[in-house]
Parts: C-alpha cells; structure tokens; sequence
C-alpha cells in the first residue's frame, strides 16, 4: 500500500497524542485498499464525527470536547499495526469525502464535523509541533515584522491584559484579515486595526481551522463533482453501494427484525403508540386513524416502523386493512387494496419484489426526507416548521376558486389561517402578481403536538430553541427526557431505538412498583 | 401614462384644487391614498436600485447582470399579506411592482445564488443550489430594548430625553465598523419609530458568512445581564480591551455625565439610585452611599443638582484610594456602560438571510419617512421632526414646480435626506467602481498565467 503524500518523515508519528501526525489532506491517497477496510475504516471515522456532532449540539464547552475528541479517537481510530494508523486517518477521510460530498447539506456537517476534529486536534499538539505544522502546511501567514510589532505593541499588550494575560516580548504575532479569527474577535481576545486581526501564536489554531476549512470546502465541490461525472458510474459495482450505504450515517443497530422478544399484537397498538412512538410515527399514526388514509411517504415510514417494532406480517396486513377499510375500501374497492396496498406492505416485509428485507428509517433518513403538501411523513420536529402552506395565486383567478384555495390550506393548517386573514385573501386579490407567495409560519402546530404528547411549559421552549438551531434529533431526545422523565444520554438516532428505550423505562417502572 | 399614474395625478389636481380653499387640507396620519402619491413622486427608486446594484447596472464587461434580479425583496401589503421572495430584474419593474402594490412596508433580503421568484425550478434538482451568497452586514438598535435605563418614556416611544442613547450607538458602531474593520460604506438609517438601522455596504461586508456575522455582532455585545440580574455588564481583566477603552473615553464617558446623567435624572429618587447602587458589588459601599442619600441629608451649601454631585459621590467613594478591591476598580466604568452602551437585537445581525426595512419606508404608525442619518451629524439628528407622509403630501400641495429640472423632493423637507443618501451612494459607487475594474485585472492576468 502506498500513499502520495507531503514530504514528512513518518518516525515520530506514533508517538504524538492522537497517535497520528495530523494531516492537511491535501492529497488523495494513491494506494490499493481492500474494500472491507475501506467501509470499515470510513465507519469508525464516522463514528468519531458523530461523537462530535453530538457534543456540540449538546454545547460542551471547548475543554470538553477537546476530552471528548481524544476519547472517540481514541476509541475508534487506532490500528493494531502502528504503521497503518496513519493510513487509516487519511483514507478514512478521503471515503467520507466521497460519501459526504454529494449534497449541500451533506457537504456541511462533514465540513463542520471535519473541521472540529481538525481544531482540537491541533490543539492537542505542542507549540513546537504547531508551527512545524503551519509551515508544513504551507499557510499563507508570516509573523509581524519587529518595526510592525513595535508600532502596535501598546494595543497588543492591553489586549492580553484585557484577557488577563501578559505579553511576552518574544510571543510571535500573526497579522490576517479579521474574517480569518471570527471566534477571537467575538470574545475581543485579539487586537483589531483596519480590518485585520493580530494574532498571537497561542492562537493560531484558529486561523489553521479556517485554513482547513475552507481548503476543505473547495475539496467537496471538486469531489462532488468527480463522483457524477466519472466514478459514480466506474465504481458502480464496487464502491458506490458502499457510499450510498454510508450516506445515511445511520451506525446503530439493525432494526430490520425485530427482536424475538418484543412482538407486539394489534390490540396493544394503540396504547403503545401514545406511550412509546417517536412523534413522527405518533403523527402518522394519528393522521390514520383520523383520514383513514395515508399517502405513500407516510405509509413506508410507519409500516416499516411498526415491522421494526415487532408486528407481524399478518398483523400488519390486519392493521393497514382496518385503517383503510372505512374510506378508501368504498372508494378503490378490496381488490385493489390486494392488489396495491397488500402488495406494498408484504414488499415492506420481503414476501414480494426483490425479497429484500427492508430496514426500518433512520432519523437521518426521515430528517431528510421530503414531504410535500398533503404528506405526514417526515420529522415533524423539521417539517413542521418549514411546511409552511405555499399558495400560489394565479391573478384574475376567479374569487371563489381561491376562497376554496384558502379552505382547503386551512383544513391542513387550522392554525395557520384565521378569519381575517381569510377576508384579506378576498379583499387584495388584485395587487398580487402570478407568483406572489403567502407563507405562515406553524411552529404552533409543533407546539400543540408536544402538548398533545404530555410536553409543558419549559420543557417545550427546550425543545422548540434546538429546533430553531436545526437540531432535531437533540430536540426528539429533549421531547423523550420529557416524556418519560428520564435522562437519555445516548441519544435519539432511529425512531425505533426511542420505541425499544422507552418499553424499556416503562417495563422497569411498572416491575419497581 | 399607466392608469394608476393617472388615478394619482387626478388626486393631486383635486388636493392642490382644495388647497386654494383651505389651509390644511392634509390630515394626519397614513393612508394608501397618500402612500400612492409618495411612492409615485417622492420615493428615491431609482437611487435605491443603484445602491443595491452595486455598479453591476453599468456597461463594464465585467458587471455581473444578473446581480440586482437575484436580491429578494418582499412586500407587506394592508392587512398584513406577506410577499415574500420577490425580485427584480430592473429599475423599471421595481418602480412599477411598487407603484401597483403599494406595499406598507418594503423589506429587503440577500442576493440568493438564482433569481428568488424561480426559486422552486431550481429545487427541483434535489442539490440545494438556492442559497443567500451577498447581504450587507446590518444592524438593529431598538430604543425598546433601554427601558431600564431611561425613565422620560418606554416601550415604543421616544424623545429627545432619550434619544442621544441612540447617539451614542451610531458613534460607538460606526467607529468601530471604520476603525477596527475597516468598512467605509455605512448607512445608518431611522427606523421610523424607536430606534435605527446600520447597513454595511462593503463588498467585504457583503460577503461575510453567517459564523462572522454573529462574531461581529458578539464583538459589540456588552450588556449581557437578563432581566433579573441587576449587574448587566461585567468588565473583568486587568484594563479594558482597545475597542471599549476607545468607545468609553471617547463617547460613553461624555454622553454619561453631560447628558445622561441629567436629562434622566439618574440619582433624583431612591428607586433609581438603589438600582445604581445595586451595580457595586461590595455592600458596605453602598449601604454607605444609601445611608447618605437617603431621607433629606443632602448638604445644604451644594447648590448643585443633586444626580452630578450624588455621581461624583460615588465615584469618589469608589475611586478613594482605600478601595483598592479587586472589582471595585471597574465598577465606575461598569455603571457607564450599563447606562449607555449600545443595545443591539442580536438575531437581525447574526443571519444572511434576515429581511430589513428599507430605508425611505414610511412607519405605519407613525407616519414619519425612515430617512437616513448622517454619523458625523447624528446629535443634530431629532426623531420627532422627521418628516411624516402627510406633511410631505401637503408640502407638494401647496408648492409649484420651480423649473422644469426640478424634482418633486427638492421642494420638500425631504430633500435632506436624500442629499445624505446620495453622498453615501456616489462614495459607495466610486469604489465599486474600482472594485470592478479590479477584478477585470485580476481574470485577465489570470488568463495570462
Ligand atoms: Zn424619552
């Protein structure tokens, strides 16, 4: 095996804290992997990013995560053979890079993820080995010059008394656009002056991790690139499967089958899902029992869901019959149930098709799902708040085609639309053009289903503000620490993981009492 | 002639028929009517759109054409509709989508990487190419967000008794934004009701990501303090870092004690001294100062007003050298920043995408134009003789055309305003201008490599 890479000597790798020189990455290894080592490797990287993850978005402060990041390297990245760990951090790299690179919101968490373990990484290392490193990595900054230095010394000495710190006459000054250092400016621990930043050496890990982000940045592009126009279709039986397998990030256990223990019957279902589904299965649930009806997204989530949970086939055929029976069998008829519904549901569970058994969705998978008007599937803990009613206003469009309009948005969105929104709707129709759009927000919709889940007061403001960050599975595991009033440290990543962890609170809670 | 300009030059031949008859024939207040009238004759369009052009409108090779038509605008109508993800493509179809709209209030968003409006077509992709990739960096200072530090009003309201804290945020900000980031293109602009807006208009400003944003706007936060926390600002280190040493000598010190202190009598009662005293953090010194000010026991030669001698009392009793505690030292400089530094509304700063009020808006509510502020002159600056909607029709009533050339602002008190907002932009243009040509320079030796 072979890797191109920067002049280095490999020597004293091994013996840094990490147990591997940390690398820029600014070359693509040209080696043979075998492609076992090749998920594998790319899976404990993965790992290791989603440690990362978790600890941000549960606000560890910098001196825990830099634990936290020695730890999961640690734990997940070491090699048996000394000589290969180094290998092992670059090609696993290089594959999420593949894996990460073909979507925007992809591309940015393995940028942000990236960039993190890149940070405290650096941080880890001594000042001696940091600068040999920034001058390895060929960045674009030089000290100040003693005549700069002296023509700024009195600023830079006040700052660092400002943080409670001196300033050493030999401490060597970095001089970058203040865009560079965003996190020193913030805190006011660096001297600002037209625009740039003076940066002390005990800093400058900051302006690294920009350095490496943002050459990272443009990497993902390039790669993106590459896989659609070539090794897309050369690796399509060899590598692709593997990426596409990777992209979900879902690492927990398979929930294909459900555990032998754990089969539920159809009469349990209901109490169940108030006391145990995840709220998106809780809503898709609600959404059938209430319309009798659930589109095709919706179906799969929750049928496969309720494969993972543990109800038979036969079972599931039962439930999904029963549901349907009192609408849509008057309006498609029993055969085309058979024929359609029956069908997709004996696929779900491999009697039909390809006979793949079908794995139950991860968060990852229903996060990034799209349902449009209509759907109920999804995380509703995202959608909810986006799915705002678009409506599109065709002008001259007769009024009472779009007062129908606005009664059907608001059977979806009760709370969205009020009366006098409905008379304005009917009142300044003229001076909107054929693309004007109407959004409402619903974060009240995402309110009144927590509420309805037994979430209150604080706890909903909890939820609701990672929601606003965008984190979602930390606002699940919030809703989950409510709900069953225990802490859940290892948090929600498979709605079926928060279905088997919470039988199990309620299982030990019913045996101690 | 389009007909709604028509239906507007009927009304104005009407009013100015009336105005023969009656002195005031303008009520107060806003109307659509006289919404109509501004947005046909007063409102600067055609400046607004070289502002937000950035000199890509002009016939250099190098002008990006696109550029304009990919900024989202939106639109508050009557009854609060919200169009959101308009745009443009010219000055003419802004012109004319505000004449027919006659939007309450214009908010202006990012420049997205497509056109806004076409938007979902390029959704459809799955690959998330809609994205804001250019937004001035801009600020919002909210006259609300000082009611624990101002007595004359609250909420909502201002006078000129609170006013100069605004001053002080123009002044801080503005020095900063120039000194320490080095922009150049600052507007700052009223707000039309409490407060006033800061837009940035540097291409380096324009192109800063979110994380930077939210870094600029943490730089400038100070107050930190919630609701139930008497000590809002903690100053700990040594000395004070150069950015706040500069702001406090230069402008908080002054506007503390020369103005301040007086116009809201900061030490006249015990409730506001008590929440003063609350600020030190060392009890025997206050309860020292409250056994002093408490009751009448003021020394009777001080024919001096009772907030500057109280004042001088504390910070003599603070700054004597026999209290040299630690944390004692800051606590003069802690009070002034807790009273005067300014206030802003985080969120508006931190993201790309957040929508803005355009300056030259009229406030619903109160009437009065969002007119642009010039920094160097804001002390002269008094919200409460801002020009209203009702005035500036009435003013076009009840004046004729002088010349031919003469447009319909200069013979309004609007006239100021635009005068200000014109020197911003012909200053802002110059260096697009060059910033331009620079880049042309800079793909030519490119291709020369
Ligand atoms: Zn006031």
């Amino acid at each position: 095996m072979e890797i191109v890479r920067s002049q280095r000597e490999p020597t004293h790798a091994a013996a840094s804290t990490t147990s591997a020189k940390l690398s820029f990455y600014r070359f693509a290894p040209a080696l043979e992997v075998r492609l076992e080592d090749f998920e594998l490797y790319a899976i404990d990287r993965l790992r290791v990013l989603q440690g990362i993850s978790d600890g941000l978005s549960r606000g560890k402060k910098p001196e825990e995560m830099e634990k936290l990041v020695t730890e999961l390297w640690r734990a997940h990245m070491r090699h048996q053979d000394p000589s290969e760990v180094m290998n092992k951090d670059i090609i696993s790299h290089f594959v999420l890079r593949l894996v990460y690179c073909r979507t925007d919101e992809l591309r940015k968490w393995f940028l942000s993820m990236e960039t993190s373990l890149f940070r405290y990484r650096f941080r880890l290392e001594s000042p001696e080995s940091q600068r040999s490193l920034m001058s390895e990595f060929q960045l674009p900054y030089k000290a100040i010059s003693r005549a700069e230095f002296e023509t700024v010394k009195e600023k830079l000495n006040q700052v660092a008394r400002s943080i409670g710190q001196s300033l050493n006459a030999d401490t060597l000054f970095f001089k970058a656009p203040f865009e560079e250092v965003p996190e020193l400016f913030a805190g006011r621990r660096v001297f600002l002056q037209k625009g740039f930043a003076y940066v002390a050496m005990h800093q400058v890990v900051s302006l690294v991790a920009t350095q490496f982000r943002s050459n990272l940045s443009k990497c993902l592009v390039l790669t993106n690139r590459k896989w659609t126009s070539t090794i897309r279709d050369t690796e399509r039986d060899r590598l692709a499967p593997i990426i596409e397998a990777l992209s979900t990030g879902y690492l927990g256990p398979d929930y294909s089958q459900p555990k032998n223990s754990a089969e539920i019957s159809l009469k349990d279902i209901n109490g169940l899902a108030s006391s145990s589904f995840p709220l998106c299965m809780r809503h898709l649930f609600d959404k059938l029992r209430e319309t009798h009806h659930l589109k095709h997204g919706g179906r799969m989530q929750l049928g496969l869901f309720l494969k993972g949970v543990g109800l038979r086939l036969e079972d599931a055929l039962l439930f999904w019959k029963s549901e349907f029976s009192q609408k849509v069998l008057q309006i498609v008829g029993a055969e085309r149930f058979d024929k359609e519904y029956a069908y997709s549901i004996r696929h779900n569970y491999g009697k039909e098709g390809k006979r793949t058994d079908y794995t139950p969705y991860s968060c990852q998978k229903v996060i990034s799902s799209t349902p449009s008007t209509g759907d109920h599937h999804g995380c509703p803990y995202r959608h909810f708040r986006t799915d705002a009613v678009q409506i599109s206003l065709v002008q001259n469009f007769p009024t009472a085609f779009v007062a129908a309009f606005v009664v059907y948005a608001h059977l979806l969105h009760p709370s969205a639309i009020t009366s006098s929104l409905f008379d304005c709707f009917l009142t300044s129709l003229s001076g909107l053009a054929p693309d004007d759009l109407i959004y409402f927000n619903s974060e009240e919709n995402l309110r009144a289903a927590l509420t309805k889940m037994g979430v209150c007061g604080r706890s909903v403001d909890g939820i609701l503000d990672k929601v606003r960050n965008k984190h979602y599975q930390i606002a699940c595991t919030l809703t989950f620490e409510a709900v069953h009033d225990a802490p859940y440290d290892s948090g929600i990543n498979h709605p079926n993981q928060y279905f088997d962890a919470s039988r199990k609170i309620l299982q030990n809670k019913m045996e101690s009492t | 002639m389009s007909k709604d300009e028509n239906l507007v030059e009927d009304k104005m031949q009407i009013d100015q028929h009336d105005s023969d008859r009656l002195q005031k024939n303008v009520p107060d207040g806003f109307s659509e009517d006289y919404l109509k009238v501004y947005y046909g004759k007063l409102f600067p369009c055609v400046d607004i759109y070289r502002w937000l052009s950035y000199g890509n409108d002009g016939k250099h090779p190098a002008c990006d054409q696109s550029y304009f038509g990919r900024r989202e605008f939106s639109f508050t109508l009557e009854n609060d509709i919200y169009l959101r993800f308009l745009s443009f493509n010219n000055v003419v179809e802004m012109e004319s989508s505000i004449r027919k709209k006659c939007p309450f209030k214009i908010d202006i968003g990012p420049v997205y990487t497509v056109d806004p409006a076409k938007r979902r077509a390029y959704a459809q992709g799955g690959n998330n190419v809609f994205s804001p990739i250019e937004r001035e960096l801009v600020f919002d200072i909210d006259m609300s967000d000082y009611d624990d530090v101002r007595y004359c009003c609250s909420g909502a309201d201002v006078c000129l008794d609170c006013w100069p804290l605004m001053n002080v945020a123009i002044k801080v900000l503005d020095m900063s934004l120039r000194e320490d980031f080095g922009f150049n293109h600052i507007l700052w602009v009223y707000s039309g009701r409490r407060g006033v807006h800061c837009w940035v208009c540097d291409g380096r400003a324009r192109r800063l990501r979110d994380e930077q944003r939210a870094s600029i706007a943490e730089y400038f936060h100070v107050n930190k303090g919630g609701e139930n926390n008497a000590k809002k600002v903690n100053l700990t280190g040594a000395v004070l870092h150069p950015f706040l040493a500069r702001s406090y000598t230069e402008v908080l010190k002054d506007s503390f004690e020369k103005k301040m202190l007086l116009s809201q009598k900061l030490f006249a009662s015990e409730d506001r001294f008590q929440k003063i005293l609350q600020i030190i953090p060392d009890d025997s010194i206050a309860s020292e100062l409250l056994d002093k000010w408490q009751g009448n026991r003021r020394s009777s030669i001080s024919k001096e007003d009772v907030n500057v001698s109280r004042w001088e009392q504390l910070k003599h009793v603070l700054q004597s050298g026999k209290h040299k505690v630690q944390g004692l030292r800051r606590c003069v400089e802690e009070i002034i920043f807790t009273y005067t530094f300014p206030r802003l509304d985080m969120e508006v700063s931190k993201h790309m995408n957040h929508l803005l009020k355009a300056p030259f808006c009229v406030h619903p509510k109160t009437g009065r134009i969002c007119v642009p502020i010039d920094p160097n002159d804001c002390d002269d600056f008094d919200p409460t003789t801002v020009p209203t909607l009702s005035q500036l029709i009435e003013e076009l009533n009840m004046s004729n055309k002088r010349s031919e050339s003469e447009e319909d602002w200069e013979r309004t008190s609007l006239r100021k305003s635009i005068e200000i907002f014109r020197s911003f932009l012909s200053a802002l243009l110059k260096s697009c201008k060059k910033e331009i040509n620079s880049n042309v320079r800079q793909s030519t030796d490119a291709r020369n490599w």
